[in-house]
Formats: C-alpha cells, sequence, structure tokens
C-alpha cells in the first residue's frame, strides 16, 4: 500500500484507535450529549455540541494516534492572557469575551479592514483534522481540530509581493484578561510566519476541537495551528492579521531570544535551556491513576513528525542559528 | 560518660500536649505530598501529574528551608521556646522534599536515562545548581542526630550553616526555571529569605 505523504512513520499498530472503538465513543458522546439536552438541567454543555460542525468534511491525512481526552485538552492549558497555571486559563475562561468579534486585516494587501468573525468565517467550509501538538516544555497532545486552511483565508485579502510575513495578534482587554494585568510577557501577545509557512496546506485557521467550538481556554473564537512548530506558535483568539515586509516581533522571542527563536520548529537535536526537546510526554489519557507517574517520555520527531511535509520550506537554513 | 559531654541541654520529658506537638507536625509536614499521591491516584491532579509532583515536591522543599530558617527567630521574637525542639524535623523535611524533588526528576521525568540527565546537568544551570543544593543538604541530613552534634563539637554548627548559602541556591535554582516574567513567588520566598537573615545580621551587630 503506498504510503499517504501526511501520515508519520513511526506510529506502532497499538497507538491506532481501532475504528470500532473510536465509533463508539463518539456514540457515547452523543448519547450523552443527548441525555444532558433532554434533561434540560445543563443547557450550557448541550449546546457545546456545535451545530456548524453536524457535517464535518474529514481530512483524510489525519494521524490515528490515541487523541487526547477532551477533559486534558481543556483544562490543562498554556494561555497566559488567562493566567500563568495550566488549570488557569479553564478556570479564568469566562473572563474572555468572544461576542462579538472582529478581525483587522493589515498591512500589504488590497483589502485591508476591520473584519466581522462572520465575514471571516462565512465562505470557509470547515472539515476535521487530528494533529499532533508539540508544546515547548516537553509534553504533547493529539487534538481534533475544526478548521480550515490559513491559505484559504490569506488569499481573500490579495496579500501583494511585500508580504514576505504574516503576523498575529492576541486580543488585548488589560481590564478584564487576569494575565495581562501583569507583566509577563509583553502584551498583546504576537506571533508571526514566513509567507510560505502560513500559505503551507498543514496550516491550520482553527474554529473547534473535538466537534465543537473552541472553548475560552483554548483560543476562541479563532486560533492558528501550526503542528510542526512549538505550539505557542498557534496564536490564540486572534483579533488582527497583518502582511508584512519585515520580520515580525513574536512574544517570547522579545521575552527571551536566547531561547525562543522566530521559527520555533520543532527540533529533537536542537536542546533548549530549559527543557530537552529529545523526548517528550504524550498526554493521551492512556495510564491513569498512579500508572500515570510511571508512564514513559516518547522520541520528538523532527518537525513533530511532519517533516516530509514541511522539510522543503527550510533547505537554506541552519537550524542551529535559526531555532 | 564523662561530665563535659553532659552540658548540652537535654530536650524535655514528653508529657501529655506537649508531647504531641511532634508527632502532630510530623504528620503535618507529610500532608502535602500525601495528599498529592492521593490526588494522581483519583486522576485529580491534571493532565500531566509528573510535572505537577516536581513543582510540588520542589515548593515544599523550598518551604521547609525558609521555615527551618524561622525556626530561631520565632523563638527569641515570640519566645516560643518549644519551636527549637521542632528544628531539627524541619530541616529533615527539607531535605525528604528536596530528595523527592530530585528523585521525580530522575526517575519519573527522566526515566533514568543518564544520557539526558548528564545533558541536562550541563546544560542547564539551573538544574546544576538543583544537583548542588540536594548535594549540600546530604551532609546536613547526615548529621542531624545527637551523636554527630558531640562527635562535631563546635564545627557542627559551621558545617550547619551552609543552609544559608545553600537556601539561597535553592531560590536562585526556582528564580532561573521560571519561564518569560513569572517571577513573582520565586522573588516572595527571595524577601522571605532577606528577611530571616536580616534579622540574623541586625542581632549580629547589636551584639
Amino acid at each position: 500500500m503506498k504510503k499517504s505523504r501526511f501520515q508519520s512513520k513511526k506510529i506502532s499498530a497499538s497507538e491506532i484507535t481501532p475504528e470500532a472503538v473510536f465509533l463508539k465513543r463518539r456514540q457515547f458522546l452523543a448519547a450523552a450529549g443527548l441525555a444532558i439536552g433532554a434533561t434540560g438541567m445543563l443547557p450550557s454543555l448541550a449546546t457545546a455540541q456545535d451545530s456548524r460542525f453536524d457535517s464535518l468534511a474529514k481530512w483524510p491525512h489525519s494521524t490515528e494516534e490515541t487523541q487526547t481526552p477532551w477533559d486534558q485538552a481543556t483544562s490543562y492549558n498554556n494561555f497566559y492572557e488567562l493566567g500563568t497555571d495550566k488549570g488557569d486559563p479553564k478556570k479564568n475562561a469566562r473572563r474572555l469575551v468572544t461576542d462579538p468579534w472582529s478581525v483587522e486585516i493589515a498591512g500589504e494587501c488590497a483589502k485591508p479592514g476591520k473584519y466581522t468573525l462572520e465575514d471571516i468565517l462565512k465562505p470557509h467550509a470547515y472539515e476535521e483534522r487530528v494533529y499532533r501538538l508539540r508544546c515547548v516544555e516537553a509534553w504533547s497532545m493529539v487534538i481534533p481540530w475544526v478548521g480550515f486552511p490559513l491559505a484559504d483565508l490569506l488569499k481573500r485579502f490579495e496579500p501583494n509581493s511585500n508580504a514576505k510575513y504574516v503576523s498575529f495578534e492576541t486580543i488585548l482587554d488589560k481590564k478584564r484578561l487576569p494575565g495581562q494585568q501583569y507583566p509577563v510577557l509583553q502584551w498583546p501577545y504576537v506571533e508571526g510566519l514566513r509567507i510560505d509557512e502560513a500559505m503551507h496546506p498543514l496550516t491550520l485557521m482553527a474554529v473547534g476541537l473535538y466537534g465543537k467550538a473552541l472553548p475560552n481556554q483554548n483560543g476562541a473564537p479563532l486560533r492558528l495551528v501550526v503542528p510542526w512548530k512549538y505550539g505557542f506558535k498557534s496564536i490564540k483568539s486572534i483579533v488582527k492579521i497583518s502582511f508584512v515586509e519585515e520580520q515580525p516581533d513574536t512574544s517570547w522571542n522579545l521575552s527571551a531570544p536566547r531561547e525562543y527563536g522566530f521559527y520555533s520548529n520543532v527540533n529533537p537535536t536542537v536542546s533548549h535551556p530549559r527543557w530537552s526537546q529529545a523526548q517528550e510526554r504524550r498526554l493521551d489519557g492512556k495510564s491513569t491513576g498512579l500508572a500515570a507517574l510511571f508512564a514513559e517520555k516518547q522520541d520528538t520527531l523532527m518537525y513533530n513528525g511532519y517533516e516530509e511535509e514541511v522539510a522543503g520550506l527550510y533547505t537554506d537554513l541552519d537550524l542551529r542559528k535559526h531555532f | 560518660m564523662p561530665a563535659s559531654q553532659r552540658s548540652l541541654p537535654m530536650p524535655q520529658p514528653l508529657i501529655s500536649a506537649k508531647g504531641l506537638i511532634k508527632p502532630a507536625t510530623f504528620l503535618l509536614c507529610l500532608l502535602p505530598v500525601a495528599l498529592a499521591v492521593y490526588a494522581v491516584s483519583q486522576n485529580r491532579l491534571g493532565a500531566n501529574p509528573v510535572e505537577s509532583l516536581l513543582q510540588l515536591t520542589g515548593d515544599w522543599g523550598l518551604r521547609f528551608l525558609l521555615v527551618t530558617l524561622a525556626v530561631t527567630p520565632l523563638q527569641f521574637i515570640f519566645k516560643w521556646a518549644w519551636i527549637a525542639r521542632l528544628r531539627r524535623m524541619l530541616g529533615l523535611f527539607a531535605f525528604f522534599y528536596a530528595v523527592l524533588h530530585m528523585v521525580i526528576w530522575l526517575v519519573l521525568d527522566h526515566g533514568l536515562r543518564w544520557d539526558l540527565i548528564v545533558q541536562d546537568i550541563i546544560e542547564k544551570k539551573f538544574i546544576a545548581v538543583g544537583v548542588v543544593v540536594v548535594a549540600g543538604l546530604i551532609p546536613l541530613a547526615l548529621t542531624s542526630n545527637r551523636f554527630s552534634i558531640r562527635k562535631l563539637g563546635t564545627r557542627w554548627k559551621t558545617l550547619h550553616r551552609i543552609i544559608y548559602p545553600l537556601t539561597l541556591l535553592a531560590v536562585v535554582h526556582y528564580l532561573w526555571q521560571v519561564k518569560a516574567n513569572d517571577i513573582y513567588e520565586p522573588l516572595l520566598y527571595l524577601v522571605v529569605l532577606m528577611i530571616l537573615l536580616g534579622w540574623r545580621f541586625y542581632r549580629l551587630l547589636k551584639h
């Protein structure tokens, strides 16, 4: 059988969730959702199942590794605007107000302007893509995102030939967002990609996960997902996208330039001053209770396992220098 | 036993309420790790319990170092004579949590992969500092008994004064470990340490 070029080579058979089990989980979730809806006791939970995602196309190249349980993906988050502890973003999720939401498009393009979230999203068909997510802190998850290629969005604004980079900005709301009351990072959070990285077919604009709208702690209502880069590149709760000629500032690089480069591609051979990047702890709920303490880490793959797809972007780059 | 060696004050015999202080403190000191392990068994310590336990044991190691250093000031300021009897136990709990912190790092976090462990110690100075702290606490723990006090005489006090630089290094270990400018907690510990050292310095000047 010919291997899909999007599939990672290093997945053992035991890592793959049998389809029957996967479907059963789905049925269970659907039934649970119905039951809750029927009792009418937890309306907020019942409405979390998003009708926009009812007939989601499944991206054919998704990884079949065990998915991180919803609970873990939505309660263990780095989103410093909502607090620096992993549990803070969920606790403080309500402090992020996502309605109304608009996104400013700026810089080197034919159609700059302020667009409502509805205008941004309307023309795009969503699909579900299961990606590995590798945090620079040496843990990783497997997440079924709902979204569409960033390239499809960017092309609508007709970037010109000066658009060498794309920069992104997270919401700034010092009054409400508890994390922004401290200068832990420079606010607002900013990130950036080279234009070819931004236009790469793997680069995703996400609006949901696990078939539901993005919870606030995961970057509602609109976030980036760049699966071959460390997680902090995948900027959350985006309010501004600019096409620029010079390499833009990125928050972690401003905070500690020796530790976080502009590229921040997942690379097990370039070690970081805080965490060895050779291995990662996969958070997928496979071991629970005290056994979770003794679960082994796994080796980190070059470009987080997306080497075949993205290595071509960096053939002229010294990865030790441009970490 | 020669009379000269009897000059050290012996602790009071244990009596009812006072006698309960020590065992109660012992159990209280074990509580953080006991509760955490129970929480892990119930899947209640978050998605990454190894990271949580590593943080928790590090926090408590540093806290117990500071609590140990607070015994003498408390004893003098509030005239709490009884608290001196807890000093050794509190110091040993600082050692216990520091060792636990390191063992969790070696075994649970690094799976005893010595190549990665050595690389980390060489490459990351905050880890090297942490190793120095645990290594430095070993002779203090080993001599935290009446026999060693008697045997070492005045050198015992000199030896145990290294708890001051070791605690400072423990704070540095924490400061260098935090990301971005999230330094409020280690700074708080630094302030507490400065107060505890400042009180000693002030007393030294007065006498």
